[in-house]
């Protein structure tokens, strides 16, 4: 039984990977000039022309893209395939509330999953397996990302989306669940509580996927020695196609990207130079093989490092590190991207203009998020009724944006410290990005 | 027929009130009755005091929120029954009472009530045509 799910792509030659990626550069450079309006006129500002890229060393010619320009062209702007080809949309927040939207023809939902099948054959998934998929489904791509491919790897899919703990240790039992994808934070909770119900010998889990936020390697070993299984990490984002851009595979000693789809630079993010191979900085993504929705030079803002050095596992693309900090202030909130900015809307939405602060925590492997907002005179009244009704109409606007809950709680004037007179805006007490 | 008395916001946590003790005590201003709401996480002091607007400029100094809210008193003999019955004719009218705290007064013969209700004209032209005396600024500062 193979460990690759593409064998021939996923241990090519490096002069076989550098070769699709110069022909599918070109090809899409071309492509999105000629087609999209967005595009053209970025190049044109920066005086790039698709003649100027004859290869991927050419890739650092042309204008990066950023969030704010998916926010500038939403819904429809980036497009490079006609609305009629596409068959799916997956979706992201963004920073003002107004959410990312990125489309897939069929052929880019078969590219993604197959990129998400890798990554679960990189784990030792065959079509014996069960494969539990606890990400959310719906316009999150974790749950749509990992179904897809555990179909095409041929395993049992358990579609079980998030939440429901009760249910998930019950289908996990009874139908002997041996793949478990779900974010670190979860598969943490999930493992206490089959400690605490007694059914860790009903247990019959082999291996987990998990993504979408930040986890730490105290925490892999935890549930790797509770559970008695490998956990591996995989990395993605909504906008570039979801989970599976990069896996990690039997050496757990970071991700492959999946060359054949991707490009990745690490650029300084103060300059956007690109730096030598092995530097640390800013993860830089170029999709050469999206229909509906390729993204030319996409700024993650994660911080991370790439390293080509020969791989046990046979795999031949490039690896990139977990991901050690964020360029910008993205907080990610039991897998929901948070962005302080969102938080203080909703406050100036609600006529509060004092000052506020974020406080993000851990306990019991579950995050949670705090907003501290100072007192005003506007907002205090006599009655302890009508406070706890405008704390929760804070509570329920944070909830419509952000889409997660989060406690607001009203704390006296002049009582949120402020360092060298600027003020804190997020306290993050998880510490996840161990340097 | 309304008093005055100062709502202060503050936070559940150690030494808060005292804070405002001190202040207004630094103001040479005399606490007459003081009655604290909490929840988990915050509370409302309010305070009945001898010179409303010194003991509110303390306050800001100490970077308080403090609002000015007008409640009713009430003197109330100091036997059983006293306070239920005024808040019976209160009932009987439909007004509604949002708090209530009582403080009591040296002659020890009969004890004043503050009470946070609706609409304090109506309540006071009721509870004064039921012979209810009602307590006016000049008696808090006569205490
Ligand atoms: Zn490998």
């Amino acid at each position: 039984m193979s460990k690759y799910y593409q064998e021939a792509i996923e241990t090519a030659s490096r002069e076989q990977i550098k070769q699709w990626q110069d022909e599918r550069l070109v090809a899409t450079v071309k492509r999105v000039y000629e087609n999209v309006e967005y595009y053209r006129k970025k190049m044109d500002e920066a005086g790039v022309t698709p003649d100027d890229i004859k290869s991927a060393d050419d890739l650092h010619k042309l204008p990066f893209l950023t969030k704010a320009d998916l926010r500038d062209a939403y819904p429809y702007g980036l497009m490079a395939a006609p609305l009629e080809d596409c068959v799916r949309i997956q979706s992201t927040s963004g920073t003002t509330g107004k959410r990312v939207v990125a489309f897939y023809t069929q052929h880019d939902v078969d590219l993604w999953e197959d990129c998400c099948a890798r990554a679960i054959m990189a784990v030792g998934g065959t079509k014996e397996d069960v494969c539990q998929v606890c990400y959310g489904y719906g316009l999150f791509t974790g749950g749509p990302g990992l179904n897809g491919g555990s179909h095409k790897v041929g395993c049992l899919t358990l579609p079980m989306s998030s939440g429901n703990t009760e249910r998930q240790l019950q289908f996990m039992t009874d139908l002997g669940a041996t793949i478990l994808c779900c974010t670190p934070s979860y598969a943490a909770y999930l493992t206490e509580s089959i400690y605490e119900k007694g059914l860790r010998d009903q247990i019959k889990l082999k291996a987990g996927i998990f993504g979408a936020e930040a986890w730490t390697e105290e925490m892999r070993h935890d549930i790797e020695e509770k559970l008695g299984i490998k956990a591996y990490d995989i990395y993605g984002l909504t906008e570039i196609s979801g989970p599976g851009v990069s896996f990690e595979c039997e050496a757990q000693t970071g991700m492959h990207i999946n060359e054949d789809h991707f490009i990745a630079e690490i650029i300084d993010p103060e300059t956007g130079e690109v730096l030598p191979e092995g530097s640390k900085g800013e993860l830089v993504f170029t999709s050469i093989t999206k229909e509906a929705f390729p993204l030319i030079r996409y700024r993650t803002r994660d911080i991370c490092v790439l390293s080509r050095e020969k791989c046990p596992c046979g795999r031949t693309h490039v690896k990139m590190s977990k991901p050690m900090g964020r360029s910008d202030d993205m907080l990610i909130i039991r897998g929901v991207n948070v962005f302080p900015s969102q938080i203080e809307m909703v406050l100036l939405n609600k006529g509060l203009t004092s000052n506020y602060q974020i406080v993000v925590d851990r306990a019991n492997n579950s995050d949670s998020i705090e907003v501290l907002v100072e007192m005003t005179p506007e907002l205090f009244s006599d009655t302890v009724n009508e406070l706890n009704v405008k704390e929760k109409e804070i509570t329920e606007a944070l909830k419509s944006v952000l889409g997660i809950y989060a406690k607001v709680r009203i704390v006296e004037p002049k009582s949120i410290v402020r360092s060298e007179g600027k003020a804190v805006r997020v306290i993050d007490k998880r510490n996840l990005y161990k340097q | 027929m309304a008093i005055n008395q100062l709502s202060v916001f503050v936070e559940n946590k150690k030494g808060t009130i005292l804070t405002i003790t001190r202040a207004i005590a630094n103001a040479g201003v005399d606490i007459r009755a003081l009655s604290v709401a909490d929840t988990q996480d915050f509370g409302i002091l309010r305070l009945i005091v001898s010179d409303t607007e010194k003991a509110k400029a303390a306050l800001h100094e100490e970077n308080c929120v403090v609002s000015l809210t007008q409640v009713i008193a009430v003197s109330v003999s100091d036997v059983p029954g006293g306070l239920h019955q005024v808040l019976e004719y209160l009932a009987e009218a439909d007004i509604n009472v949002e708090y209530v705290y009582a403080f009591i007064t040296v002659s020890g013969k009969h004890a004043y009530v503050v009470l946070r209700v609706e609409d304090n004209d109506k309540a006071s032209e009721l509870l004064a045509s039921k012979g209810i005396e009602l307590v006016t600024e000049a008696d808090i500062q006569a205490l």
